[in-house]
């Protein structure tokens, strides 16, 4: 595909990733903040996003397994995370978050449990939105061409 | 790692307009010097990018152990902490907390919980502003404003502390120092605020320097010596110009050396207690103690209960054993353990709160006071005399000697004397076993009591077994363990870390720390004062040497040091010369100052312990000096010595890393390389 035709995908991708809430203004921060001295830096925080998110993940299944759930634990992981993902702004798995604390300060198992799956499967999807977009940004960079800024 | 990386790089180019020292233009604010705390590699990675996008010099670091170490080690190092709220190793706000008392930094708060109730507990505990995540740049370009804002008022403070009461801001900081309510912090914060708002012309943004009065040793003996006499209760500024009679020595000098000097002593009494909570075998009590009192009060009294409960003998034992690891090891321990159970954790406890220390479980720093002054009541003369000899130079060697501990209590002792008791045993246990042996001995003059719950407390449980392993091993061999230290000190070339585990990579850290970015050179200089250590122990004039070369270490270190101990440049420097002098007062001056210093600086737990060793020592000086540890201390003394004001300096240096050593030493048994953030 020429440069033109995969900075118009591009374009149109990003901004139905932001008109669908998967990702919000301050991915556009991180954006702003990437430069020549660190090319790679929205790659690199969002990575780091992923990691983070799955240990807090898994922590987060494992403690709602347990006989007697720990939801301050359960609460403290959940709040992490919806300050990571804040910070990268994806916005629905945040929101998603919030919606679990919640039922954590309810104290409600089941619940959570729910919460959890909500948020994991909002993690998954923006994981492959982004996943998707950085492909697409490697594109345009192999064609010669450069990635187009958001506003 | 990054952090290495950052902190060698913010440690060595203080090219900050913000820092006082630097009297280059200033492109303020652009190299800022700040420090990032966040349990979030997400976050902070993308805060510190956005930190250098505005032109500030970052450091960033994961835990606030390793944060306050940071602090500690490097007091002039940085401008402005940024922290996170919710963090698993320690509760931001106790952090903040810590900082204040300790550093007196401008701090602000992040969190992504908007609450009110929260956003309230930031400002009441003294956060200078509160930042909701996600955090966009434009918020953290301004932060600047709090560092001018701070120096302002600082400025102002100085320039009133005469005008003000000195009394009053005295009580302040006892007050503030019991953290049952964080407001009192906020308000004594809001208080000097005030008082800088009356004073309009301190527009001096940029460069806010102060004059600075430079605490030798002999001053602050004589310091030391003006507050005794008055009591450390009735000490105010003025009386204690009087007694001191120098010339051109000013109220507000005598004013801001006392707050810090009270912090100090606070700091030993707080993490006093501090260790006896974080022993097990105290038991419940320590733990409550811990909790209830605010982190910093809770060291405090820890350090005042270690030391000062360090129970004579076991301080006695712990010196020896210390002292006569590789020959009386066994023996030491045996009474050591005796007298530990003698203590028994509970025992131990009650003392903190009953004992010398006095109550410190509820009021560290009420403690922490009474504490000192009851310190050489409850030392074993015996104990007392080889203490006081091993004290003097052991402040550090207490440390050590806790950290050796005989058992594990008196490392643990060692370890809570030097606040992040984690951290400190390590580096206490590398600084010597010699140093161990004399801090026993100063311990447990201030408090008996404390004795052995204190060494308890200060080994941390494990790590107290790590540092007296790595006492222990030093002891055995000096030279090994010189050789140790240079090693360590070459491997962290920025990190004092490592070298914790070193007993002499303590005492080169303490060189080190003061010059960050030289940690090699450190430990080159103090290496050679351990293989003196050990080959002369009799020698004391050479250990004043050694000492003077650990120190003078310290003098050049110190411009690196910089803002590690406002007073301890001066004091550093001074503590090399007064040591030539060969005379144990100066000594335990010296050492006093550095742990004075050290205290300050370290704030929480180093300084604690340093502090109140220093404290125990300069309060007990003829006290301690009567006793002397009978065994082998005399011999294991004389290294002390030489160590103590090395040892100080790295404990002070250590006490900046504190908590980040602290840290490492839990699970150190080598270096707490481990504990580095990365």
């Amino acid at each position: 595909m020429e440069v033109g035709q995969l900075q118009r995908q591009y374009v149109e991708y990003t901004t139905s990733l932001f008109r669908e809430g998967f990702l919000d203004s301050q991915f556009t921060q991180l954006q702003q903040l990437q430069d020549e001295s660190n090319p790679d830096f929205v790659v690199e925080v969002v990575s780091l996003f992923f990691e983070d998110s799955e240990r807090l993940l898994n922590d987060l299944n494992k403690a709602l397994d347990q006989k007697g759930v720990d939801f301050k634990k359960v609460d403290g992981n959940v709040h992490q995370l919806k300050g990571s993902s804040s910070s990268i702004g994806a916005n629905r798995v945040k929101n998603a978050c919030v919606a679990f604390r919640n039922y954590c300060e309810e104290q409600n198992t089941e619940a959570c449990f729910g919460c959890l799956q909500q948020v994991k499967q909002e993690y998954v999807l923006v994981k492959n939105k982004l996943e998707t977009l950085f492909r697409l940004e490697q594109q345009i960079l192999a064609a010669g061409g450069s990635v187009p800024m958001m506003e | 790692m990054n952090l290495v990386s950052q902190t060698a790089k913010s440690m060595s180019t203080p090219n900050s307009s913000v820092s006082w020292k630097s009297g280059e233009p200033d492109p303020f604010p652009a190299g800022l010097r700040v420090l990032l705390v966040d349990d979030d590699p997400t976050c902070l990675m993308i805060l510190e990018k956005m930190l250098l996008n505005c032109l500030y010099e970052v450091t960033k670091c994961n835990r606030a152990e390793m944060a306050l170490s940071l602090l500690r080690e490097n007091k002039n190092g940085y401008d402005i902490v940024i922290s996170d709220v919710h963090m698993p190793d320690m509760d931001g706000f106790k952090l903040l907390e810590h900082i204040g008392l300790e550093m007196d930094l401008p701090v602000i708060m992040m969190s992504a919980d908007d609450s009110k109730s929260v956003v309230m507990k930031g400002v009441t505990h003294g956060a200078c502003d509160y930042l909701i995540k996600p955090v966009r740049i434009e918020a953290l370009k301004n932060i600047w404003q709090h560092v001018v804002r701070k120096r302002k008022h600082e400025w102002k403070d100085i320039e009133q502390s005469g005008s003000i009461e000195d009394g009053e801001q005295q009580q302040k900081q006892t007050d503030d120092a019991d953290f049952s309510s964080s407001a009192n912090e906020g308000s004594w914060r809001k208080r000097r605020k005030d008082e800088e708002d009356q004073v309009e012309d301190r527009d001096d943004t940029s460069a806010l320097k102060k004059p600075r009065v430079v605490w030798s040793v002999e001053l602050h003996q004589q310091f030391v010596a003006a507050v005794n006499q008055l009591g450390i209760d009735k000490a105010v500024p003025k009386k204690i110009l009087e007694l001191m009679n120098v010339p051109g020595l000013t109220r507000e000098n005598v004013a801001s050396h006392l707050q810090k000097y009270r912090l100090y002593l606070r700091r030993l009494s707080g993490v006093s207690q501090h260790q006896s909570g974080l022993n097990n075998s105290f038991g419940g009590p320590p733990d409550a103690t811990f909790g209830s009192v605010s982190s910093f009060n809770g060291l405090d009294l820890q350090a005042l209960a270690a030391t000062g409960q360090i129970p004579a003998q076991s301080l006695a034992t712990l010196q020896a054993a210390a002292l006569g690891r590789s020959t009386t090891k066994s023996g030491i321990s045996v009474p050591l353990m005796d007298q530990r159970n003698l203590f028994s954790f509970e025992g131990p406890k009650l003392r903190f709160g009953e004992g010398s220390q006095q109550p410190q479980q509820s009021n560290n720093n009420n403690k922490q006071i009474n504490l000192l002054h009851g310190i050489p009541t409850t030392m074993e003369p015996k104990q007392l005399a080889n203490l006081h000899q091993s004290a003097q130079q052991s402040f550090r060697g207490m440390n050590m000697q806790v950290n050796n501990a005989h058992g594990n209590q008196s490392s643990s002792l060692l370890v809570q004397m030097s606040q992040p008791p984690q951290s400190r045993p390590q580096i206490l246990n590398d600084t010597n076993v010699n140093h161990l042996s004399r801090l026993p001995s100063s311990l447990p003059q201030p408090t008996l009591s404390g004795g052995m719950p204190s060494s308890a407390a200060l080994a941390r449980n494990g790590m107290v077994d790590n540092a007296r392993g790595a006492v222990y091993n030093s002891v055995s061999q000096a030279s090994s363990m010189v050789d140790f230290s240079i090693t360590q000190n070459t491997d962290l070339p920025g990190n004092s870390f490592p070298l914790a585990n070193n007993p002499s990579a303590i005492t080169s850290k303490g060189v080190l720390q003061e010059e960050v970015n030289s940690e090699m050179k450190g430990s080159r200089g103090f290496a050679p004062n351990y293989d003196i250590f050990s080959d002369l122990h009799q020698h004391k004039s050479q250990d004043w040497e050694l000492q003077n070369v650990g120190l003078a270490f310290n003098a050049s270190q110190h411009s690196n040091m910089q803002g590690c101990l406002d007073i301890q440049p001066s004091v550093l420097v001074h503590q090399g010369f007064s040591s030539n002098q060969n005379s144990l007062q100066n000594r335990n001056t010296s050492v006093g100052k550095v742990m004075f210093s050290a205290g300050e600086e370290s704030g929480h737990g180093n300084a604690h312990n340093i502090d109140q060793q220093l404290n125990t020592f300069v309060a007990d000086n003829s006290f301690i000096k009567a006793e002397s540890l009978p065994e082998a201390s005399c011999q294991n003394m004389l290294f002390p010595e030489q160590f103590t004001q090395e040892d100080l300096m790295s404990i002070l240096l250590k006490q900046q890393e504190g908590l980040g050593q602290v840290a490492n030493e839990f699970g150190f048994d080598g270096y707490p390389l481990d504990d580095l953030p990365v």
